[in-house]
């Protein structure tokens, strides 16, 4: 009864799918928006393992919040900033509020489909930043310059690169999104450090991971959704899709075997957190040529990849810059690596659209690094002013006090840990009594439905 | 002074107790983390080890701890099985 309906309903209105969609596609990109959406509580695991326990939950909500406040203001404006049809900078504000954004085609597949998707990668770039933050920032502070980042920072970003703007016009190649996403939340993820200033801790006390298995998990899950992410920029079930996702396996395999050999080199150990490290670097390196080199390229540029970024590392670590989670030597310097390499190993019988400086083609190296200069350096102003808008209404640093004692008790009142020993339960209303009762000991979160 | 013992464990002092909300479930967490170190050293070591602690230690709020200074009726160590001030001196 009810498909009957629909059958009426698509003969009469739409016609469902209309024949400019391809159904194909549009089932890979509901998959592959999907996967690109599991990435940001991946992020929560891959960080929240890799700070100290007292924060693992600040940590973690760090990235699940921005599914919700960056997600609320990819609907608002996000979204229009970046697609809608403006001038070389923004776009205009008549798709804000999902104005005309409908069953119709965008490509091969519903407009509202495109819109998730692209939504999905606001809402990790906005999560990335924390990295460099963590451990030391106020919760209220954080939405609001999430909000405000992904609205004023990513989407005119994403704008110029994909939404038709002046780096698209100018020829510059970011697949998935290397510029656009790593680079772009790298930059913002220094400027971040420096304004939020190091953790009290920092270089005074060893500051450990609490959970290296957390930050396998979260690498693991990373990788997985990143074949929507890389895959899924291809826009379709199609070859190119095909070649992203191949390339998204080969990258990352490379930069491990290459950072465990430096790791073995360096200290004998092959470490863990090294490990989930390299898969981030790969992943970042090949997002901007996923679907732009051939396969052995993509072996090659992981490969690549590992060396800046595993030097970077050691050196941050030396520095009074306290970059927490090494976001910009993850990011920054592996976005970088990977946008520069796009220019250089692209290759027009793999891709149909350019050739890099390898086969015959060194202005496209040239545009490359003009994309990522350009977007580092609004990213980076950006941010200062919009953590500057920030602290004018809200103190954005935490207390030491708050910091010793470990923001998720501080900030969320909650502990990621707690034994439930010595906890009372508080009875607010209905008996009138304040008095702490006797009995049963409430597990954290055991006692509630 | 180079050994000790440490525990995690939980106690209360004169600190406010922190509320934490999971779902409607509002408790009062009474027991706050604690660290117990237990320090075995010869009498001329007492003050010293006692003043590290107290700089070390001290945040100026209300449960910072206390250090408890106690008599030891008798000490051996057991891989010499050494007594007394010779089994809390360290090895060279």
């Amino acid at each position: 009864m009810q498909q009957k309906q629909i059958l009426l309903d698509s003969a009469q209105v739409v016609c469902y799918p209309p024949p400019d969609m391809n159904p194909a596609d549009i089932a890979w990109m509901l998959v592959a928006t999907a996967l690109v959406l599991l990435m940001t509580p991946a992020l929560g695991f891959f960080y929240g393992g890799l700070v100290r326990s007292k924060n693992a939950l600040n940590t973690m909500m760090m990235s699940v919040s921005a599914l919700g406040f960056v997600g609320v203001g990819w609907a608002l404006a996000g979204y229009s900033i970046a697609f809608a049809p403006g001038n070389a900078l923004t776009g205009d504000m008549s798709r804000a509020l999902l104005h005309g954004v409908g069953l119709e085609a965008q490509g091969t597949i519903p407009h509202v489909l495109f819109f998730s998707y692209q939504g999905t990668f606001a809402i990790i770039t906005a999560a990335l930043i924390s990295g460099a933050i963590v451990e030391r920032m106020r919760f209220g502070p954080y939405l609001a310059f999430l909000f405000l980042w992904g609205i004023a920072v990513y989407a005119p970003v994403a704008h110029w690169v994909w939404g038709g703007g002046w780096l698209s016009r100018l020829g510059a190649l970011d697949f998935a999104g290397g510029t656009v996403v790593h680079v772009n939340a790298a930059a913002a993820a220094l400027v971040a450090a420096v304004v939020l200033a190091p953790r009290k801790d920092f270089a005074r006390q060893a500051i450990l991971p609490h959970n290296v298995p957390f930050t396998l998990l979260g690498a693991g899950l990373l990788w997985f959704g990143w074949f929507g992410f890389n895959a899924g920029s291809a826009l379709g079930a199609n070859a190119s899709a095909a070649l992203a996702f191949t390339n998204t396996m080969l990258a990352p395999v490379a930069t491990l075997v290459a950072w465990t050999l430096l790791d073995l080199l360096r200290s004998a150990k092959a470490t863990a957190v090294g490990a989930a490290t390299a898969i981030v670097v790969g992943l970042v390196a090949i997002t901007p040529a996923a679907g732009f080199v051939s396969p052995v390229s993509a072996l090659l540029l992981g490969a690549a990849a590992a060396f800046p970024s595993y030097y970077a590392l050691l050196w941050r670590a030396r520095t009074r810059l306290d970059d927490s989670l090494d976001v910009v030597a993850a990011h920054g310097v592996g976005g970088t690596v990977g946008a520069l390499l796009t220019g250089v190993l692209a290759q027009k019988s793999w891709n149909g659209v350019a050739d890099g400086a390898l086969f015959g083609n060194p202005r496209q190296l040239a545009i490359q690094a003009v994309a990522v200069l350009a977007v580092a350096l609004y990213s980076a102003g950006s941010t200062w002013g919009i953590l500057k808008l920030v602290a004018l209404f809200a103190r954005v640093r935490a207390t030491a006090r708050e910091e010793g004692l470990g923001l998720d008790v501080t900030q969320h009142g909650e502990e990621a840990y707690g034994s439930g020993e010595g906890a009372i339960l508080v009875l607010r209303e209905g008996g009138g009594s304040e008095l702490p009762l006797s009995g049963p000991v409430l597990a954290p979160g055991g006692g509630a439905s | 002074m180079r050994g000790l013992t440490l525990h995690r464990v939980q106690g209360h002092g004169g600190e406010t107790e922190r509320v934490e909300t999971y779902r409607g479930t509002t408790v009062k967490m009474e027991l706050s983390e604690k660290v117990r170190l237990e320090i075995g050293v010869s009498d001329h070591f007492v003050l010293p080890t006692v003043n590290a602690i107290l700089s070390a230690a001290r945040t100026g709020a209300v449960g910072d701890g206390k250090i408890f200074v106690l008599p030891v009726e008798k000490v051996y160590r057991i891989r010499t099985a050494e007594e007394d001030q010779a089994a809390v001196t360290p090895v060279g």
